[in-house]
């Protein structure tokens, strides 16, 4: 080929063309200090976009960015007012003014009717709401979700649009942090009628009154939210956009694309935590809030309703070694109690004021329950089945506790391995021994984590039944004094150990990484996290 | 040929029903269901949602529900996402698995071709070696471990040159398929390559090439007209299935190039028991696969005249 030839050839305008698709137009980084945008990644498509619906994670996390509910939670973890200017507490009555410039994404005003026709439509049976039983601290809220009363008997009233008044159905301690729940957000009425089946299924489908709006949704593929000029407090959000650019679970791929600096934040996992050492970056730690235990099945007949069994299971367990040697990712903490170092209690956090009672591993004294119930149960223990999660951690960890049962007191653990939903019929349906659980808060109250056992709980899987529980429970759901609150957990905690209810295994922690110009990024243990809403960018 | 067809259409119809009817009732015998979530519902609100989707209704029942809405086309509404169609499910996120995988087999098909002819032309000699190693590292690796390293590289070759070469995931442009292309074609790839040799090396002992070679053809004419057309047609064969398989089998690829297609839905709706999703899936691409086969029986006729005459 000529010199000639070659010139020729690179000159034709069709190759360039090519080219040019091949080399990408637009790099977009992960933080563009200029633009004020960020990118980050989802581990998921958000499955529901309709917060009278939503029960995930993840979408969650995007309405907490495109909505706001009456309060909200600020940096430092307080409630702050949101759509809800001032509120007003009488005994049950909660009166709240909303501010006249909070705005829909089409520039409406977000008035008490939207409220109303939210929280009906959450509580109504025909929606069937996952999340319904969270709006039940609102009078009638129940009856109504069983389809005992009509909707318009919700204790949820407008006396004008801006003026909210809720009659609760209870004293209810925590129902301002209730507020703030996804459930809790307001939906334009209109709207709804409107998109029919479809509302929120796409970016054009529902309206946003939060700091930004979903501008553009591919699905599978990107969310792009844009800064809502209709917001109320525009003017102290400071990103223009955050494109969520990338839809994958996998860490590994997320790690490369932090490492190309395509995201901003990304979570890791034993495997690329090696990974982001060895490439030297800051590592951040974070709880989740979720707590992780082995739960028992309390049912007639079953092995496991003894306590003797449970109690020698108790002592021949150490959930430091758990959390060093088998979980191994830094971040986590030992199980103690149900309840979290990072709840509540009177003054500080409930942990500090109310120790939880801890078994020291003693094998001896294991092995001397262990006789005790053999003895009970008239000879030999047959086989337990332990029901675990596919995941390799789930797998990990049950091995470690197969192990441990087999070398301490001679237990033969049978591990039953089933995805999801086969894991959670079999719980129901109470074919198990043991079973590898877990529950993450749905609101920063202990109440979230309080009446987990007691018998009317749907959640309670192994059936575990105390009326004396029961009567701590009702006790802190029906007084608004966080003294008396807390007592009364303290008795729930100190009788969930005696009774070896459950066997806590470790308090979830994360660990992630953060880009270095990124700051105000929030984590949280209930609702949107990571919050990105205030963040800002460094220069 | 119509008759030929025709009676291919036919099995494959009666294929379709099978797939239908046996995934439907074996998803069903699985424990647990779509509706059981972390939370636990309320009977009131399961019974509304078993109504919503038709649960509440007899097995038997609710078969022929679904088999009358699927000869209309509708597979219903997903259980994971409650406002989204299946069928919009299928359409927005099967054209992106489609032309990846179109985008792999060009790979593919190329390249095991060319590789296969040459290691035949160079057989046991040095290129020879080197490819068939090369090609048993493919046959043998999974295809998850080609996406890991393939992106890590990316990373790496980002980093070494400043600017971005390639994107190291996402989807939108054509330098987004390239590598997400290209590790989800080395498989097939590899395994085209052998198929290639093996038959190259069967033609060039026939007579005709012999026969070819005293006529005093050039090297060129006999590569090219004799030798790559015959020993194509036992890759032609496989192509049909392949195709399928890499459309429908892209999922690792899709979940590290974090690509939105249609196999990621497939296998999460497994793990989810959405049983809309399922179902719908599992048709379409029962469907694919056997409109792949009839495709390339059909092609396979135009290549070689004799399957015409004996069918």
């Amino acid at each position: 080929m000529s010199i000639r030839n070659v010139i020729s050839f690179l000159g034709q305008q069709r190759l360039w063309a090519f080219f040019c698709l091949i080399i990408p137009i637009v790099s977009q980084a992960a933080v563009n200090g200029e633009t004020r945008t960020i990118t980050i990644s989802l581990t998921e498509e958000p499955p529901q976009l309709n917060s009278m619906k939503a029960t995930d994670q993840v979408s969650i996390f995007v309405l907490g960015h495109l909505m706001e509910g009456l309060v909200r939670y600020d940096r430092r973890g307080r409630l702050v007012p949101g759509v809800a200017k001032s509120w007003d507490v009488q005994d049950l009555d909660y009166t709240f003014q909303l501010r006249d410039d909070a705005r829909w994404s089409d520039g409406k005003p977000v008035t008490a009717h939207d409220f109303v026709f939210s929280w009906r439509n959450a509580l109504d049976p025909g929606t069937a709401s996952e999340y319904a039983f969270i709006l039940y601290a609102v009078k009638n809220g129940e009856a109504i979700n069983k389809g005992e009363r009509p909707i318009t008997d919700l204790g949820i009233h407008a006396l004008d649009d801006h003026t909210l008044v809720v009659t609760l159905e209870r004293p209810t301690a925590y129902f301002l942090k209730l507020c703030a729940f996804a459930s809790y957000l307001p939906v334009q009425e209109d709207m709804v009628r409107a998109k029919g089946d479809r509302y929120a299924a796409d970016a054009g489908d529902f309206l946003m009154n939060g700091p930004f709006k979903l501008e553009d949704w591919v699905h599978g593929a990107s969310l792009r939210m844009i800064k809502n000029e209709h917001y109320w407090d525009r003017d102290n959000i400071f990103l223009n956009e955050i494109n969520a650019d990338y839809i994958t679970s996998d860490t590994r791929a997320r790690l490369n694309l932090f490492l190309d600096d395509k995201i901003a934040y990304t979570s890791l996992d034993g495997d690329t935590y090696k990974d982001a050492l060895a490439n030297q970056l800051r590592i951040r730690s974070f709880i989740t809030g979720s707590v992780f235990f082995l739960e028992y099945n309390h049912r007639d007949g079953r092995l496991t309703s003894n306590l003797n069994l449970r109690r020698a299971i108790q002592y021949a367990y150490d959930a430091d070694e758990m959390v060093n040697k088998v979980l191994a990712t830094p971040g986590n903490l030992p199980g103690i109690s149900v309840f979290p170092v990072w709840l509540d209690g009177v003054e500080g956090k409930f942990r500090d004021e109310y120790p939880a009672p801890k078994a020291e591993r003693n094998i001896v004294r294991a092995r001397e329950y262990l006789a005790r119930a053999k003895e009970e149960l008239g000879g030999d223990i047959p086989p337990l089945i332990l029901l675990v999660g596919d995941s390799p951690t789930a797998s990990k960890q049950a091995e470690y506790i197969q192990g441990e049962l087999l070398n301490n007191l001679g237990l033969d653990i049978r591990i039953d391995k089933q995805i999801f939903k086969q894991r959670l019929a079999k719980m129901t349906s109470g074919d198990f021994d043991i079973v590898g659980a877990g529950w993450g808060p749905d609101f920063d109250d202990i109440m979230t984590f309080g009446d987990l056992f007691a018998s009317w709980n749907l959640n309670n899987r192994g059936r575990y039944n105390n009326p004396d529980y029961d009567q701590h429970v009702r006790t802190a759901m029906n007084s608004v004094d966080t003294l008396t609150r807390m007592e009364a957990m303290a008795n729930a905690q100190q009788i969930l150990f005696d009774d070896a209810v459950v066997l806590p295994q470790y308090e979830q922690g994360v660990i992630y990484l953060l880009h270095p110009k990124l700051r105000g990024v929030v984590r949280r243990v209930t609702g949107v996290d990571p919050d990105f809403t205030r963040a800002r960018i460094l220069p | 040929m119509f008759r030929y067809i025709a009676k291919r259409l036919l099995a494959g119809v009666i294929t379709i029903w099978f797939i239908a009817t046996a995934t439907f009732f074996a998803m069903h015998a699985v424990p647990g269901d779509p509706l059981m979530n972390d939370r636990a519902v309320s009977d009131e609100v399961r019974r509304n949602l078993e109504a919503r989707y038709g649960l509440d209704k007899p097995l038997g029942e609710q078969y022929i529900i679904f088999i009358s809405n699927m000869l209309r086309g509708d597979f219903g509404i997903s259980f994971t996402q409650q406002n989204r169609r299946v069928n919009d499910i299928i359409r927005e996120h099967f054209p992106v698995s489609a032309i990846l995988g179109i985008l792999a087999i060009i790979i593919a098909a190329l390249g095991g071709i060319l590789w296969g002819a040459l290691t035949a032309l160079y057989r046991n000699r040095l290129p020879d070696i080197l490819i068939m190693l090369l090609v048993i590292l493919g046959i043998s690796v999974p295809g998850f471990v080609f996406a890991a390293t393939g992106q890590l590289a990316l990373v790496h070759v980002n980093a070494i040159f400043g600017v971005k070469v390639l994107p190291v995931a996402g989807w939108g442009t054509f330098s987004h398929m390239l590598m997400p292309a290209l590790v989800l074609g080395l498989g097939t790839m590899a395994l085209l390559t052998r198929l290639m040799r093996t038959s190259m090396i069967d033609v060039m002992g026939e007579d005709y090439i012999r026969t070819a070679h005293a006529k005093g053809l050039s090297k060129q004419r006999i590569f090219l007209r004799h030798q790559l057309r015959n020993a194509i047609l036992p890759v032609v064969t496989v192509l049909g299935p392949q195709i399928s398989a890499i459309t429908t089998g892209g999922f690792v690829v899709e979940y590290v190039f974090a690509i939105p297609g249609l196999g990621r839905y497939f296998v999460q709706a497994v793990q989810q028991l959405d049983y809309t999703v399922i179902m719908g899936t599992t048709v379409f691409y029962g469907a694919f696969l056997v409109l792949m086969v009839i495709l390339v029986d059909i092609l396979y006729g135009f290549i070689d005249p004799r399957v015409r005459v004996s069918a």
